[in-house]
């Protein structure tokens, strides 16, 4: 396997890059050179304190620093997916809600690739287990803030055809039946381009890491593939937990709407 | 039939009615008075205290989908959860039966709701209803925006069902159709339900 290591110098050259874009922006009077500066300040500052903090977990070796620190992801993500929310179900649930699903889906499937697939030893071995929640979160995250955000715009705007099915004696599950669906669909969209693109579009992220790493062109897509499958089996599982919850507490056991346990629309 | 005591939700105080089998009731009140939510609050779409009991039968002891096919809702604005008119009717045979009664074509089955103007909509979605025979009818406005001749045919088809021994509490903005349909008429002022005479 070769490997090129890069020197502070390389990367330094590569941020030359950036003062050009300063420089033009100068020039141009587009006013974006401090954000860019901000930006990538950011950036640089970010990922150092990442490898210092991987570096770290991955010395230590030891289960509970990284599944506390696979938690703290998630409640990340978790407040990722309550602000990207429109209209937001009142009180706990806001966050609860997308966190907990995130939660089971992240631990379930990353568990299921640690123990069945990829079995790294030990088995809860960090430079493994992180990584892998982190792909598995990233996505999940996307599709149950667009699952959730549908599903609670949808059965506000569908308010007077639920309800009409609900006068009806339709049962809850029936009336909410359409927005619920819709909600599972835009949820799941993005997963299903992003398998039936990848490849013809670009090269992904992680496999172009591991190319770059050294690892054969075969060995990187079954990686890749590995990911892939375990990216839509817990984005399936997140946005279904999310969706189909978020639709039961959006109605009651006497198979009323319940509006008020929304709140009102950003904006 | 209907028996009615000390119904209440925020915005409506107690309240009470008995309604027997084949009455009208009539209600009316200023916008906001809160009809709707008087309506809603017996159909049990929202949150509400209070006792409300059909043939004896407490409302509790009823499914929440049991209760609303006895006592049925018609809100003013209707609601379609589908393209096609027909995907709205589970039994087009009684439906195409039924509509002429309320001056629509059978045929309508077929069109698409959103060619549909605002009166045949009011008037389909009161098929619907009809089509699931309630023993009570909680009509919201069922009237309102129909020519005279459609008000007509909906009144005719309401006075059909009172015979039959159907109960009806109707929220009307007309004093005439209260005349003509009811033979009690309440009026409700924030909240507060009050007998009326007209």
């Amino acid at each position: 396997m070769s490997f090129i290591s890069l020197g502070p110098l390389d990367i330094g050259i590569a941020a030359l890059l950036l003062v050009i874009n300063a420089l033009l922006s100068v020039v141009l009077r587009l006013g974006l050179a401090k954000q860019m500066l901000i930006a990538a300040s950011r950036m640089v500052v970010q990922l150092l304190l990442l490898g210092l903090v991987l570096k770290a977990l991955f010395d230590l070796a030891s289960p509970l620093v990284t599944a506390a620190m696979g938690l703290i992801m998630i409640l990340f993500a978790g407040r990722e997916v309550m602000a990207r929310q429109s209209r937001k179900l009142t009180g706990w649930w806001a966050y609860g809600l997308g966190t907990t699903s995130m939660l089971i889906a992240g631990t379930v499937v990353t568990l299921f690739a640690l123990t069945t697939q990829v079995r790294p030893d030990p088995w809860y071995e960090a430079r493994v287990a992180i990584p892998l929640l982190g792909m598995i979160l990233g996505n999940t995250m996307t599709g149950i803030a667009i699952g959730l955000d549908r599903l609670m715009t949808g059965t506000a705007r569908e308010r007077s055809a639920i309800e009409a099915r609900l006068a009806l004696g339709h049962s809850s599950t029936q009336a909410m039946s359409g927005v619920v669906r819709e909600a599972l669909r835009s949820g799941l969209i993005p997963i299903i381009n992003s398998m039936s693109a990848v490849g013809l579009v670009s090269i992904p992220g992680m496999m172009t890491g591991q190319i770059l790493a050294g690892v054969e062109p075969m060995e990187a897509v079954k990686y890749q593939l590995l990911i892939m499958f375990l990216i839509a089996g817990g984005t399936t599982l997140g946005v279904l937990g999310a969706v189909l919850g978020g639709g039961r507490r959006l109605t009651d056991h006497r198979h009323r709407l319940r509006l008020d346990r929304l709140t009102a629309a950003k904006d | 039939m209907l028996n009615i005591q000390d119904l209440s939700r925020p915005g409506i105080e107690p309240f009470s009615l008995d309604l027997k089998e084949g009455e009208c009731t009539s209600l009316s009140g200023s916008s906001g008075a809160g009809k709707t939510l008087l309506l809603r609050a017996i159909a049990d779409l929202d949150p509400n205290q209070g006792s409300v009991v059909l043939d004896q039968k407490n409302r509790d002891d009823f499914t929440a989908p049991e209760w609303r096919i006895s006592v049925g809702y018609l809100a003013s604005d209707s609601g379609w959860w589908r393209d096609d008119v027909g995907l709205h009717f589970p039994d087009h045979e009684q439906a195409a039966a039924l509509l002429p009664s309320l001056g629509i074509e059978p045929d309508a089955l077929n069109w698409q709701v959103a060619r549909l103007s605002t009166g045949e909509r009011q008037r389909l979605a009161l098929a619907r209803l009809l089509l699931i025979s309630p023993s009570v009818m909680l009509l919201d406005e069922p009237t309102s925006g129909l020519d005279p001749d459609a008000v007509t045919l909906v009144e005719d088809l309401l006075k059909q069902r009172l015979a039959e021994g159907v109960s009806i509490l109707l929220v009307t903005h007309t004093a005439e159709q209260a005349k003509r349909l009811a033979s009690r008429h309440l009026s409700i002022k924030a909240g507060l339900v009050s007998e009326q005479a007209i």
